[in-house]
């Protein structure tokens, strides 16, 4: 029987509103019990640091059950940490030993300012998708959902882009910042679908530029987004969207 | 002093539901037709606030703003796309009847309205059935990639508390899917400049001007400052309580104080104690744990609820031969069997663990076991239905649900009561509408699984376009601006209270307290009730609250990115409205859906309504600090359906 808790040696990034750079600080983690949520032990951690009087470490979270995208950190060097297909939220103490060292940072990308300590500012992401990121129908006039027939095949395969939580990982884990399988996300499952073949052009066109405009990197087919993607969205994404971009340059 | 609450002298004129006349399947036909239309021309002239960016906030400012008003729309997270919505997992109902199997309007809302154990307002719920389908058509032309059968068509499975297979899904990430369809079509209407958005802000009053809703204070998250928008209406679509509890299925951020501070305005809050115990959730492991997460109820379509027969069994599940395993749903409804609904499904989980007979470490689970399933459609079969649940589950437990049965026990979800709203959506205060669950309309006593998916989208996308043309048109609106007395004194309220709240300087954290009063609440207002624990808990709740103001720390500085603060504001809230809960839970003097009073029940340990004195909206008005809220009723009169004992045996 192994023991249920853990210590730990926390290095953490902190960085203050408006400060232009930040630091790596030292903090403990004791008593963490195995069962935790990674955010569960930082939780800990600022219980402890309140009782201190210092200030909590600041991280996004929300729904803590990896589907509202909100937390994220790169943990020793891995967004989302070791695990695979793993939200911070959803990562457990249990995959860490009595004794390490962990090292946290924030998404580190131009087009993700540091708020504070963890967070950033991620609105860019929003501002891809308003450059076309939806099917342009408004509420009311809409056919009865089943006068268009949609293969079975053709419909789960849209499905498995749309997982995407928008978290910013696959950012955070490209050498070059890009936000490509994002991207590529929202254009194939939208472009899969017949509803959205009206404006696959455009939206592809659009939603590219804006990415550029933004300051995220080019795609250099490292793939460390996908090794990084929560939700286990493939490169193959990109891979349509690129033939969706071609096309729509082409035609 | 306790109200008297059978009294008629409670009924209140500002509680008129201003439900249309005519025939329940005419009532929102005529209704539509005798609201005042806004000129379209003059659409741009009204701004409206919408708070939130759920299913309910996301489809009303993207449908006002498609239909020409300036909306003005706030988040406190960091995008709109992390609204809660978000992680509803099983479906959403629509009256379809695709699968043949003898649904129609009539049916869904007959089920709505039974599920609730007689206590919503049948033109609403009506309504509601009405419109599901054309949400179904609306989300589809969205590009949402509904579950579809081999044909092309669309897939139905069954929900708790119907016979019928209605409710559309996409795996098991159905809100996911219908949020991100909303959240697209609300940035659609950002980039055409018709919605302005306001992320990282959190509501902290509202403002009222000669009667009427007329703007909001907002704390800018990031900078700490205090901003102030006017509007002609205000929309609060800000979710449910259930983090009152401290531990619940919500997330971290979901809250009360929108729809607090509102109440302290003046608006009704309705049915406080009207709170859903989700059945199937992981079961607490331990003191440190900051969320329960749910397993989404679409799991007993295949899953087998059951435990030892022998209380104090200590066995391994798999060491316990089928003959010594009670599966107590299926023995005691046979006809809805597993598929009971969550009120109902929840209660019996606790009841068994009461008499001992509950497994894992803590005793305080249930098995739902996938055995037979999986033996009968294979192990690929139930991975293809709920494979991303089974990896969540192993994720958290770090057991394997196709190996072992799943342990779950009952958590809370979601809240049935809300801000009162007529039929119009309307609060008490003219001009504010309240949408999705932060209202109280159409889920009476229990909501019946995918149904809140239903009815945020259709409160956001196909009632309030409709019913604030109606106010708008028929109000006449002074000039306001952000320097007018009204917006000056909420300002300074809600300065003031940041401020006290960094001035205690105690020694105890935020998280703190809030555990506190969530065990409490938890103990005497949950899934069983009685009075002599709920006046006990009254007492602790506000003892809490005075401890609260004085011996609690917040971290950190006011004009600066500060969770501590929100969470401190949040919580000061909470310990206000705990109360309110509790007096609520008090007055209704019955047992009906989620509210079980054990003096009230049936011989087989049903809630036993009372619908001679409680056939009733209870709606609580703010009278200030040092006072009890004064309680008014709404009758509720069925024409419809007949009053039923509620029975799914």
């Amino acid at each position: 029987m192994t023991a249920k808790t853990i210590n730990l040696t926390l290095k953490v990034w902190r960085q203050g509103r408006g400060e232009p750079i930040g630091r790596l600080e030292t903090c403990r983690a004791e008593n963490i019990s195995k069962d935790m949520s990674f955010l569960e032990m930082i939780d800990v951690v600022n219980e402890q640091l309140t009782k201190d009087h210092q200030e909590p470490i600041a991280f996004d979270h929300d729904c803590r059950e990896g589907i509202c995208g909100m937390c994220g950190a790169v943990v020793n060097g891995r967004p989302h940490g070791h695990e695979r297909e793993t939200t911070l939220c959803q990562l457990h103490m249990r995959h860490f030993s009595d004794g390490d060292t962990i090292v946290i940072e924030p998404w580190r990308a131009r087009a993700f300012p540091v708020i504070k300590d963890l967070v950033v500012d991620r609105s860019a992401l929003d501002q891809i998708i308003q450059a076309g990121g939806y099917i342009s129908v408004n509420t009311g006039g809409a056919p009865d959902a089943n006068s268009l027939p949609i293969p079975k095949d053709t419909a789960d395969a849209a499905f498995v882009p749309a997982a995407c939580i928008g978290c910013g990982a696959c950012v955070a884990a490209c050498p070059n910042a890009s936000a490509m399988l994002f991207v590529g996300a929202k254009v194939s499952q939208l472009s899969l679908l017949p509803q959205g073949r009206p404006e696959a052009a455009k939206r592809v066109s659009s939603m590219v530029r804006k990415m550029d405009e933004l300051g995220f990197g080019n795609c250099s087919n490292e793939t460390e987004c996908e090794a990084e993607c929560p939700k286990g969205i493939s490169i193959i994404q990109i891979a349509r969207m690129n033939r969706e971009f071609f096309k729509a340059r082409f035609s | 002093m306790k109200p008297d609450v059978t009294s008629d002298l409670t009924i209140d004129p500002k509680l008129d539901a201003k439900i249309p006349a005519g025939p329940l399947a005419e009532k929102w036909d005529r209704h539509r037709f005798d609201i005042k239309l806004v000129n379209p021309a003059n659409k741009k002239k009204f701004e409206i606030i919408v708070v939130g960016t759920g299913l309910a906030g996301a489809s009303a400012a993207a449908s006002l703003a498609e239909l020409g008003y300036p909306v003005k729309n706030f988040c406190i997270q960091d995008s709109p796309r992390r609204a809660h919505s978000i992680a509803a997992q099983g479906g959403i109902n629509a009256a379809k009847n695709y699968a043949n199997d003898g649904d129609s309007i009539r049916r869904l809302f007959y089920d709505t309205v039974k599920g609730g154990d007689f206590r919503a307002r049948e033109a609403n719920v009506y309504r509601l059935a009405q419109l599901s389908n054309h949400i179904i058509d609306h989300c589809v032309s969205q590009g949402i990639p509904f579950a579809r059968d081999y044909g092309g068509f669309l897939d139905n499975r069954s929900f708790g508390g119907a016979q019928v297979s209605r409710t559309f899904y996409a795996k098991g990430q159905t809100g996911q899917q219908l949020l991100l369809g909303a959240y697209g079509a609300l940035m659609r209407q950002v980039a055409g400049g018709m919605v302005t958005l306001f992320q990282r802000r959190e509501m902290m009053e509202l403002v009222v001007e000669d009667g009427r809703a007329r703007g909001i204070v907002t704390r800018n998250l990031i900078t700490g400052e205090m901003e102030t928008h006017t509007a002609h209406a205000v929309v609060l679509a800000t979710g449910g309580y259930g983090n009152v509890f401290y531990l619940s299925t919500n997330a971290m951020a979901s809250n009360v104080t929108a729809a607090f501070r509102a109440y302290k305005s003046g608006a009704y809050f309705a049915n406080p104690c009207f709170t859903q115990i989700h059945p199937t959730c992981i079961p607490v492991h331990g003191t440190f744990q900051s969320k329960l997460t749910l397993m989404s109820e679409s799991l007993r379509n295949d899953g087998r609820v059951w435990v030892p027969k022998k209380p104090g069994d200590n066995r391994k599940p798999k060491d316990i031969p089928e003959s010594e395993r009670d599966y107590y749903l299926e023995a005691k409804y046979p006809s809805f069997g597993n598929l009971v609904p969550r009120d109902v499904a929840s209660r019996n989980a606790k009841d068994q663990c009461d008499m001992d007979k509950g497994v894992g470490e803590t005793r305080l689970a249930v098995y739902l076991d996938f055995a037979d399933a999986i033996k009968r459609h294979g192990e690929g079969a139930i991975a293809g239905k709920y494979g991303n649940l089974f990896q969540m589950y192993e994720k958290i437990t770090g057991e394997n649900p196709y190996q072992t049965p799943m342990m779950i026990y009952p958590a809370v979800h979601y809240t049935m009561g809300g801000l009162w709203v007529d039929y119009n959506l309307m609060s008490t205060i003219p001009g504010l509408f309240v949408l999705g669950e932060a209202n109280f309309s159409d889920h009476g006593a229990n909501r019946l699984g995918a149904s809140a998916l239903m009815q945020g989208l259709a409160d956001g996308y196909f009632v309030i376009p409709y019913t604030i043309g109606g106010y708008l048109a028929g109000a006449s609106f002074g000039k306001t601006h952000t320097g007018s007395e009204a917006f000056k004194t909420a300002v300074n309220v809600a300065e003031q209270r940041v401020q006290k709240l960094m001035q205690v300087n105690g020694r105890r954290t935020v998280a703190d307290f809030h555990r506190t009063l969530g065990g409490i609440l938890w103990d005497h207002c949950g899934m069983a009730r009685n009075e002599e624990g709920l006046t006990k808990a009254k007492g602790m709740v506000a003892n809490l609250r005075k401890e609260f103001w004085e011996d609690v720390y917040v971290p950190g500085n006011a004009a600066d990115f500060n969770q501590s603060l929100e969470n401190a504001g949040r919580v000061a809230d909470f310990l206000e409205f705990g109360e309110l809960m509790i007096d609520d839970a008090l007055a209704r003097r019955e047992s009906c859906g989620c509210h079980f009073n054990t003096a009230f029940q049936t011989e087989d340990n049903e809630a036993l309504r009372d619908d001679e004195n409680f056939c009733h909206v209870a709606a609580w008005e703010y009278a200030g600090d040092e006072r009890s809220p004064l309680f008014h009723k709404e009758p509720l009169t069925f024409e419809n359906v007949a009053l039923t004992q509620r029975s799914y045996k």
